[in-house]
């Protein structure tokens, strides 16, 4: 089917608010170059289980195309136009399942030689809708707090290198009551400034109940009964005849929430989905706890876009055979402190990155504490850079440093 | 604050010459490059003089490493080994690009066919362009024992000979893939004890296929390395990766079978697929430290010694940090320049020592660099010849 033979039943399958948002712009949508309308579409079908700033962006963007000429339309999205599809995925169903044919038109775009042109083409179209945006800026300015917590430990290993140069090093932070302090300073942020979504807290081990009273929260062994069934399903594909990356992949994009067991039925539904993604589309985050932090930092903050994020490391079992992590039968593999510490000073520095790419990011600030360590980098934009402070800091002086 | 540098603005053009800029201002500070080391120019009669019987050995990491983690400032302790014993007797290529499919098998198919494969990285193909194996058997009437490729064991089985017309069966490379050799002669109840020798494909960690090795391999074993199932496992045993273990078969190809085309293709960088940065440096580590055994190893046989050209290259890169559409050292996947750049370094007799060649180069050069190396034509693949090792 070609988009210009989209009607209002094409999306009977649809969840209720993304079937009415697509409906209300089928004209505009009709005149899309195929490529376009599914790109587009991907987004729109899950638009029910977004969080409240995507479904803002994509309103934005249906809004946007839909106030372009259709000349200004055409022009602009030119280089989709020009993509060359094979045969096979044309005959998809990429109204039901964009995502499936969005995984095929990927692997063409590279045997092809057409991914350069297509990355220029969706660069230049991203170009256009920032400009055309009016960003509104957050309530208050975005705050990230990244804690290397306990048993993340390496004997001379340079922590915060990366950080560093853009903040404020604390080379002794008192440890007595730290944690809790800073549970009291997040619970007060957030009860001050409530917003769906807009506090999530990451834990890499067992969740603090005192903070996930007050935060969205997912930690990575809150979440062990989930994984450990998603590990089955691998392990029942991969056993499949003819199973390979490209089915393994497809079969667990389509996994739904309700199809698991979920030891919390309280959450949120827009928030078990999120929980599902990072299980189901990130890579190592079933395996690796500290991959599970830093993935599912980086999805909170491009897709709910959070006042507040709190992420906290623990040590990430030992790297063994990849079939043998993935079987699930290595519960009692003992953790690895020394690559953990390492593991997640790097996902602290990717935290910062993208916290910065938001909105508001000249006033957003961010903390990274380890615990082990008893140091800190403090970054704000009231603070110096590449500094060291030259006395030692409770975890309320350093928040009110942020504040 | 502080604004994040704008890759995705750059120009490729711009960003790859901030990546060999990198480089070269690292080189220079470490004393290691003179500033006024001239390039080379093309010296057609370097390639004749070279001594009689001369062999090749390609490293390729497939698994890319990017920059920071390895000739940037901060990445240089990543590679002592590298930098401190093998870039001073080596000429480096520092704008190696690579315009293909960024998947490991895919792409090292391409560097030995010299043209740019197009197959799914993860089906079982033979490249559909000859490869440097068959043209130099071809063309030289080598027997098959002259060409060797040692892998990792996800889908290279193929790498060997292409279905081209004209080539193909019969005048590839003999393939070599240790973890299936090692699955085939261990027990499976006794691979519990050889499990960090046995990681596989890190490219999509869902995808990890059983290990199953065969009488095809354990006949290698015997026939081909002269080992016997107690020596090699016993000796696996005291091996911490995999990528040793195909250090070690390597080296027994070369005392056996002397070939004179080797290609060993390293591995473990690639853990990084798996979000994990330590075990990503902790790979290249040790591909720096192998890198160096394999020149030593080439020194020290008498077969090899004094007449081997080493090529070492990383099949591309990995994602910028900064490029929004991947996340960083975990992936290949943004097709960005970081993730399409990176370098090329040869030592041997005839290499000027200490070169460093800043012109943009593709990774598709080696093969006709290495036919006309060793004598023979490449007549179907679209690299140029790196005129400067010659």
């Amino acid at each position: 089917m070609r988009p210009n033979q989209l009607t209002p039943a094409s999306f009977a399958a649809y969840p209720p608010q993304a079937s009415e948002l697509v409906r209300s712009h089928l004209d505009m949508i009709r005149t899309l170059p195929l490529v376009f309308a599914a790109l587009l579409l991907r987004e729109a079908r899950d638009y029910d289980w977004k969080f409240p700033a995507e479904q803002r962006a994509i309103a934005e963007q249906f809004s946007f195309l839909a106030s372009l000429s259709d000349a200004q339309r055409t022009n602009l999205l030119q280089g989709f136009a020009a993509v060359r599809l094979p045969d096979s995925a044309t005959r998809m169903d990429w109204i039901a399942h964009p995502q499936k044919f969005l995984d095929a038109l990927t692997a063409s775009l590279w045997s092809t030689h057409q991914i350069d042109a297509f990355r220029e083409s969706a660069k230049l179209y991203a170009d256009r809708l920032l400009q055309a945006r009016t960003e509104q800026p957050p309530a208050i300015p975005r705050m990230t707090v990244v804690v290397l917590g306990a048993g993340l430990e390496q004997d001379g290993y340079p922590l915060f290198r990366k950080l560093r140069p853009h903040g404020v090093f604390v080379p002794q932070v008192a440890d007595s009551g730290a944690w809790s302090e800073l549970v009291a300073f997040a619970q007060k942020r957030a009860q001050s400034h409530p917003a769906p979504s807009g506090h999530i807290y990451i834990d890499g081990g067992e969740a603090d109940a005192a903070l996930s009273a007050h935060f969205a929260t997912s930690s990575y062994a809150g979440l062990a009964p989930v994984r450990q069934q998603l590990l089955q399903r691998i392990g029942v594909i991969l056993a499949s005849p003819n199973s390979g990356p490209e089915q393994l992949r497809t079969a667990m994009a389509d996994i739904q929430p309700d199809s698991l067991h979920w030891p919390d039925r309280s959450v949120d539904p827009v928030f078990q989905h999120f929980q599902l993604d990072v299980l189901t589309q990130g890579s190592g985050t079933q395996i690796f706890s500290t991959t599970f932090v830093q993935w599912s930092a980086r999805e909170a903050l491009r897709r709910a876009q959070p006042l507040t994020l709190i992420l906290r490391f623990a040590p990430r079992q030992r790297s063994l055979n990849m079939n043998e992590m993935l079987s699930g039968k290595t519960q009692g593999n003992s953790p690895d402190p020394a690559g953990s510490l390492v593991d997640a000073d790097m996902g602290a520095f990717y935290a910062w990155i993208d916290q910065q790419r938001l909105t508001g990011a000249d006033q957003s600030t961010f903390l990274a504490w380890s615990q082990g360590r008893k140091q800190a980098v403090l970054i704000g934009p009231t603070l110096p850079r590449e500094t060291t402070a030259g006395a030692p800091m409770t975890m309320q002086q350093m928040m009110a440093q942020l504040s | 604050m502080t604004p994040l540098p704008q890759f995705d603005s750059d120009s490729f053009r711009m960003v790859s010459r901030r990546v060999a800029l990198n480089r070269r201002d690292f080189l220079r500070a470490a004393g290691l490059i003179g500033a006024s080391a001239p390039l080379l120019g093309f010296q057609p009669l370097r390639a004749a003089a070279l001594p009689r019987g001369h062999k090749v050995v390609v490293v390729t990491f497939g698994g890319g490493a990017r920059d920071e983690e390895t000739f940037a400032p901060d990445g240089q302790e990543n590679i002592p080994h590298l930098i401190q014993t093998l870039l001073p007797q080596a000429a480096f290529y520092s704008r190696v690009v690579n315009q293909g499919i960024l998947g490991h098998y895919v792409a090292t198919a391409s560097l030995a066919t010299g043209a740019y494969e197009t197959f799914d990285n993860f089906a079982a193909t033979p490249p559909a362009n000859p490869t440097v194996f068959e043209y130099y058997r071809k063309a030289l009437h080598r027997p098959a024992t002259d060409a060797w490729v040692v892998a990792p064991s996800n889908g290279f089985n193929r790498i060997g000979e292409s279905d081209a017309h004209g080539f193909g069966p019969g005048l590839g490379a003999g393939v070599i893939l240790p973890k299936h050799l090692l699955a085939a002669a261990m027990p499976q109840h006794q691979q519990t004890a050889f499990t960090h020798l046995l990681r596989d494909n890190y490219e999509d960690p869902y995808y990890t296929p059983d290990l199953r090795g065969g009488e095809f391999e354990l006949s290698q074993l015997d026939t081909i390395l002269k080992l016997s199932v107690r020596e090699f496992t016993q000796h696996a045993l005291s091996l911490s990766s995999a990528d040793e273990l195909s250090v070690y078969v390597a080296h027994q190809l070369m005392r056996q079978l002397a070939p004179s085309l080797l290609w060993i293709t390293l591995h473990d960088m690639d853990v990084a697929h798996s979000g994990a940065f330590s075990l990503y440096v902790e790979g290249i580590r040790r591909s720096d430290r192998l890198c160096a055994e394999i020149w030593q190893m080439i020194q020290s046989e008498p077969e090899y010694a004094g007449k081997t050209t080493l090529f070492i290259l990383p099949d591309f890169g990995r994602d910028s940090d900064f490029d929004s559409g991947g996340n960083g050292f975990q992936h290949h996947r943004t097709g960005d320049a970081l993730s399409r750049t990176t370098w090329i370094m040869a030592l041997g007799p005839g290499v000027r020592q200490g070169a460093m060649i800043d012109r943009p180069v593709q990774s598709i050069d080696l093969v006709p660099t290495l036919g006309t190396l060793m004598g023979f034509d490449t007549p179907r693949c679209h690299g140029r010849v790196l005129t400067e090792v010659l």
